[in-house]
């Protein structure tokens, strides 16, 4: 296989597959969570369950002060790895010109320069993600095979990405290649792990703020 | 109860709902939940993380509820959960949870762990890893009527003791009144004075009221030990008396547990709407007060804080209520650091202080309490849950800090203004 024909196969044939596994895997997963459904409570109500299902979905994007003074770390770099990585991944001139083929609509890039930057800040971020991982004793005695794999193909493209865009190593289309075979990977990975918590989060914290509007606590 | 491993599972199953399913899709296992968990906060063992309490759970959800798990489990791959297993988590899920739900208030993704533990809690009583203390107070409850085998004759005890110190009868069974008054067996042993607090209160008010000599426990120990049927027939129980008694409303006393269970739980646990309303007590002291039928005089001046029962704040929304009243007769009220619905469990709610096993450890978690006060030294406490109560009491003792205990409603009863002054004041 030529350098060549491994960027079209990685555009073509695998990005396919990649993307009907990605696509099929969260549609089953979600259904697999509503299918099971939730008994109305009989209880009279004191406050607004949907009301409270809306709000925690917004606040609980913000940590409560004493848990953010008891797990610093541990939220000030989630926060940096996820911000960074939704900023590369959806404001990258190229990265638009994709969705764009497949959206049909597109929206301002910024700079390079800062999405170099952040590329950086974010694998150094994921990096100490991993070293907290491996030494917080409550992490490291949660953390399974799954947690590793996840960190791996998380990072993974933006590390074969930064190398795509400096041109190290390898011919220009065999980065890209490599770069977007790691997407891929990530694709297919995705509906099998936690990663599916970027959909299921939503539901999550729907019903927890659900379950305490309901009797009117704000979660 | 005949509890076996097959019927423990089953049991599993039967809870599976769609917010089991995304809570458990949604965890990352990033261990925010270990530091909002007074177990893994007062001892560092990682095993009290809140979401590793309910690991035989998640993974039965994920063998029988996800495809991956069910293809991985057809190819053998999957490990079935043990009744061993079960054994090793039954600490974990009866003697260092106490269902306080601080987690679930901390989670990033939103899991709501205090509902699941709930939860989990019926597969291992079925199974048979219910903790000795609990199935005791459970049969206590169902075939005495009280966890503590608190009979009818002790209760008409208290009450002719409170009677003759008060002056007047205190009702019982009478037909037609507002309200009908539970009481926890802990208030009717160790701390009759509620008793005579409502029913000063209440003359002063002009609350029509009654005790039901069928129906007067409020705790349920059905739904601590996690089956549902024994916690169904326990609040059927109540729902007969309030019938017979023709009430239109069913007063929770100052216990934490007895109001999730007959304000939240009840109704789904039996299976059909109410034809009474349920309230706190705090909740109808505070419309008492808001409405001018509860008049105080005087305040405290020694410093006093509240300790929020996690059942009647944060899993049970009466957090603003005790503020208010606290205000009405405290002059230096002073919160905790993190209080309402962030406040720190006393360390032996759901059920850990009804099992002996979990006595060294409950002392041990309450170091937490200790931090918090240890901010703010108050002269005393004013909770409204005789089980936190008796628990503070304890663990005080246990650190050597001189803080009194003291019960909202009868610190307020202690307030009233004389009946005479009262009416001299209407127009």
């Amino acid at each position: 296989m030529t350098e060549t024909e491994l960027l079209m196969w990685a555009r073509g044939p695998a990005l396919q597959v990649a993307t009907v596994i990605f696509l099929l895997g969260v549609l089953v997963r979600i259904l697999e969570i509503l299918v099971l459904g939730r008994k109305a409570s009989l209880a009279e109500a004191r406050g607004s369950a949907v009301a409270g299902g809306l709000r925690t979905i917004v606040t609980r994007s913000i940590p409560d002060r004493g848990t953010l003074q008891r797990s610093t770390f541990n939220i000030v770099a989630g926060y940096i790895f996820h911000t960074g990585f939704f900023v590369v991944l959806f404001l990258f001139a190229p990265h638009i010109l994709v969705f764009q083929d497949v959206l049909g609509f597109s929206w301002p890039s910024i700079p390079t320069q800062i999405i170099d930057a952040t590329t950086i800040v974010t694998i150094i971020a994921l990096l100490a993600v991993l070293a907290h991982r491996v030494r917080h004793r409550v992490m490291r005695f949660l953390s399974r095979f799954e947690d590793y794999l996840v960190w791996f193909v998380t990072i993974l493209p933006l590390i074969t990405g930064y190398f795509a865009f400096h041109r190290i190593g390898l011919t220009p289309p065999t980065l890209i290649a490599v770069h977007i075979i790691s997407v891929e990977l990530l694709m297919v990975v995705f509906p099998f792990t936690k990663l599916m918590h970027a959909f299921t989060l939503f539901m999550a914290r729907y019903y927890n703020g659900a379950i305490a509007g309901y009797r009117g606590v704000n979660s | 109860m005949s509890a076996s491993f097959e019927r423990g599972i089953n049991a599993f199953k039967e809870q599976m709902d769609a917010p089991v399913a995304a809570f458990f899709s949604s965890c990352v296992r990033c261990g925010l939940c270990a530091e909002a968990c007074l177990f893994y906060t007062e001892t560092g063992d990682p095993k009290f993380t809140p979401i590793n309490k309910l690991e035989p759970m998640r993974r039965v959800w994920k063998q029988e509820y996800s495809f991956w798990g069910k293809l991985t489990g057809a190819l053998g791959l999957s490990k079935p959960v043990t009744d061993a297993e079960l054994t090793e988590w039954e600490t974990l899920v009866y003697d260092s949870c106490t269902l306080c739900g601080r987690c679930s208030m901390v989670c990033p993704v939103g899991n709501d762990i205090a509902y699941m533990i709930r939860k989990m809690r019926e597969g291992m009583a079925a199974s048979g890893h219910a903790p000795e203390g609990l199935i005791g107070a459970t049969q206590r409850a169902v075939t005495i009527g009280s966890p503590m085998g608190v009979k009818l004759p002790a209760l008409q005890a208290q009450i002719r003791h409170a009677e003759k110190d008060l002056g007047f009868s205190i009702p019982v069974d009478v037909e037609g009144v507002d309200y009908m008054l539970l009481l926890s067996s802990m208030e009717i042993m160790n701390f009759p004075e509620f008793i005579s607090a409502v029913a000063r209160i209440f003359r002063h008010a002009g609350v029509s009221w009654t005790i039901s000599s069928e129906a007067f426990e409020a705790t349920n120990s059905g739904i601590q030990i996690g089956v549902s049927e024994i916690a169904a027939e326990l609040v059927e129980r109540i729902v007969a008396a309030a019938a017979k008694l023709k009430v239109k409303y069913v007063i929770s006393p100052e216990c934490g547990h007895a109001y999730m269970a007959i304000r939240w739980e009840g109704p789904n646990l039996i299976g059909r709407r109410y034809d009474f309303k349920v309230v706190h007590i705090l909740e109808l002291l505070d419309e008492l007060r808001a409405s001018g039928r509860l008049q105080t005089s005087g305040k405290e001046t020694q410093r006093l804080t509240y300790h929020d029962p996690c059942q009647i704040s944060r899993r049970g929304g009466v957090v603003q209520q005790p503020r208010n009243l606290m205000n009405q007769i405290a002059a230096d009220f002073v919160e905790m650091p993190e209080t309402g619905t962030m406040n720190w469990c006393c360390g032996a709610g759901g059920g850990v202080s009804s099992n002996e096993r979990a006595d060294e450890i409950r002392l041990k978690v309450f170091n937490r309490k200790k931090k918090q006060l240890d901010v703010i030294h108050p002269d005393a406490i004013v909770s409204a849950c005789s089980n936190c109560r008796i628990h503070l009491e304890d663990g005080l003792e246990e650190y050597e800090m001189d803080i009194p205990v003291l019960s909202l409603t009868e610190t307020i009863a202690e307030h009233l203004v004389d009946r005479e002054q009262k009416e001299g004041q209407q127009p």
